[in-house]
């Protein structure tokens, strides 16, 4: 923690950063703390409560526009910005990464190869209780699938803290705000709402790095990134490894097998 | 006011009888976690374990989507079906707390500011609201701070209070309330001596409301705005939750030549929410939106409408995904130097 507080304000001393993203103590949990002087940087923390993906603020113009930016970054969050790199939303150098080790220790990064390599090399946190939540609800019979996710989504009021809470939704005007034509209807009602969900998991088809912000982010609990991790099984089983390729949505591929189209 | 007393075993008995009355019963409800009001088939359903129910009451008297009248065309004439309020159920809310039910104050100040809205004041009306007084609290909760308290009966038609495990002292504070309990008043014994203050839960006072009121006033162009909100994501999760928040969107569900007109709930936090059609947005950042949220429930409302936009239910620092806590920021406004 220490560590990180001294290398983050003499980066921020000497100009090599201007902004450092990262996290600090919170009412329950870690929080996120956009540090931008050596006295923010005194309230920097860094240990395995820090979960929580700030990939997310890369892509705030309003934030970290044209300004030398590091951050800490959980394991999701790597993979978060080795997608925004692909997708050209980051630049190469422009960021400077920090990431801690299943084993706790500080670890800088100084090219996004090391990164990419980091990420191959160390397993995934778990996801245990992601995949436990898969099984149940795969098990169920259609109908109770459907009542299941009827009563879930049911629940939603359109706060859009899962599209907010993920680095993947950087767009500046989301499918639900276009209203010429009003493709998904504003308000909250069971329909739309699934129409919402449904709209944003298959934009994350191939993308989605699998963090579970979204769902961590729901004020109402609706397990919306259960929707997510089942989608990253499916791409992973039908186009292989997402890493380093296109969207499995904006890319062609003669020999893929198509076997979903029935 | 009149003070009763009901067992703890009469509860359920009188709930069920007011249900059975004629009446929809509103109450907390326990599921995946989350505690939410929902209605209740039965009040077996009813759970009392929590501190706070996820989202607030709110719902009762401003849904979170409600349609406002239809209409049709037919061969170059229009019919319109207009809201009626005929068809609006009685509706009894149960287990909310004192901040939730001294929030349809500002909401009813908000819908009465100039015309009477028909949907809201209609549908206030035909609501009971049977409250709880608080006898645990968490980290997030300051009532306490904004002019409530833990056992304040201002809002309410009925307020409860845990005497023991035993039962509730009976605050009947209006003749709504009154009209719930008379006709089942055998359920009901007399109120015994206690000191309701030593029953309701400590919750601490955190700041200054009036002095928040002052320096926010004048800190219009302060920079502490960029600063509180810059971990700010944009979502709408605080407004939603929020028993005092009312902003919401007008929209058309249209069907060919027929269709209704939608009122459902927005934010201020939005980045569309003040989007002109010229493409100008005057809150166009983070920080000019979160601004806003916090002088039009500390500056603006007080000022037209002589009451605050905020009861302390602490609910958006609960649901807030980056652990945007209000009670902090407010204090944080509390201390900062007068810009003008």
């Amino acid at each position: 923690m220490n560590e990180l507080r001294s290398k983050v304000k003499e980066l921020l001393g000497s100009n090599a950063l201007e902004l450092f993203i990262g996290y600090e103590r919170g009412t329950r949990l870690p929080r996120p703390l956009l540090a931008a002087s050596a006295e923010d940087a005194d309230r920097l923390i860094f240990d395995e409560y820090c979960t929580g993906n700030l990939a997310v603020y890369l892509t705030r113009k309003d934030l970290v526009g044209g300004k030398k930016t590091g951050i800490a970054a959980s394991y999701y969050a790597m993979r978060n910005i080795c997608r925004l790199l692909d997708e050209n939303q980051l630049q190469e150098g422009a960021i400077k990464i920090f990431g801690l080790t299943p084993e706790g220790t500080l670890k800088a990064f100084d090219t996004i190869a090391d990164v990419r390599r980091y990420l191959q090399e160390t397993p995934a946190p778990s996801k245990q209780v992601e995949d436990e939540w898969v099984q149940e609800i795969d098990a169920m019979p259609a109908a109770e699938r459907w009542k299941f996710w009827t009563s879930e989504l049911s629940k939603c009021f359109k706060c859009y803290a899962c599209r907010a809470a993920c680095p993947m939704c950087y767009c500046t005007k989301c499918i639900v705000e276009v209203n010429r034509p009003q493709w998904v209807q504003p308000w909250a009602a069971t329909l739309s709402n699934m129409e919402w969900q449904i709209n944003r998991v298959m934009h994350m088809a191939g993308r989605c790095a699998d963090c579970g912000a979204c769902g961590t982010a729901c004020p109402l609990g609706i397990p919306v990134h259960i929707i997510a991790h089942k989608m990253a099984e499916m791409v992973r089983q039908s186009f292989g490894e997402p890493a380093g390729k296109g969207a499995v949505l904006s890319t062609f591929n003669p020999n893929d097998e198509e076997n979903f189209i029935r | 006011m009149e003070l009763k007393y009901i067992p703890k075993t009469s509860l359920n008995a009188w709930l069920a009888k007011v249900k059975d009355s004629g009446r929809q019963l509103y109450a907390p409800v326990a599921e995946n976690g989350k505690t939410n009001f929902k209605r209740v088939s039965s009040v077996d359903e009813i759970s009392m374990g929590h501190v706070q129910t996820a989202q607030s009451a709110k719902g009762v008297a401003f849904p979170r989507t409600e349609k406002l009248f239809s209409y049709a065309r037919q061969q170059g004439s229009v019919t319109l079906q207009d809201y009626d309020p005929n068809a609006l159920p009685s509706t009894v809310v149960f287990g909310l707390h004192p901040c939730d039910a001294a929030a349809f104050k500002p909401l009813s100040g908000i819908f009465g500011w100039d015309t009477q809205d028909k949907p809201f004041s209609e549908r206030m009306q035909r609501v009971t609201l049977v409250s709880l007084s608080c006898s645990k609290c968490d980290a997030f909760c300051f009532c306490t701070s904004v002019g409530g308290s833990p056992g304040n009966a201002d809002g309410s038609d009925i307020l409860l209070t845990a005497v023991s495990d035993e039962g509730y002292l009976v605050e009947i504070v209006t003749d709504k309330g009154k009209s719930l309990i008379e006709p089942h008043a055998a359920l009901f014994e007399a109120a015994p001596e206690v000191s309701k203050a030593e029953l309701l839960a400590h919750v601490e006072v955190k700041f200054s409301v009036d002095e928040v009121e002052r320096k926010i006033a004048d800190a219009f162009e302060s920079d502490v705005w960029k600063r509180q909100s810059a971990r700010c994501m944009g979502c709408g999760a605080c407004a939603f939750v929020c028993p005092a928040c009312a902003c919401f969107d007008v929209q058309e569900n249209a069907k060919g030549a027929a269709g209704d007109r939608i009122r459902c709930w927005d934010s201020c936090g939005f980045a569309l929410f003040t989007l002109h059609t010229s493409g100008h947005n005057p809150r166009g950042t983070q920080s000019q939106r979160w601004r806003q949220r916090l002088l039009h429930k500390f500056s603006y409302m007080p000022r037209r409408l002589a009451v605050r936009g905020c009861t302390g239910c602490g609910r958006c620092s609960r649901a807030c995904p980056v652990d945007m806590n209000l009670s902090e920021h407010l204090k944080e406004l509390e201390s900062i130097h007068r810009t003008s």
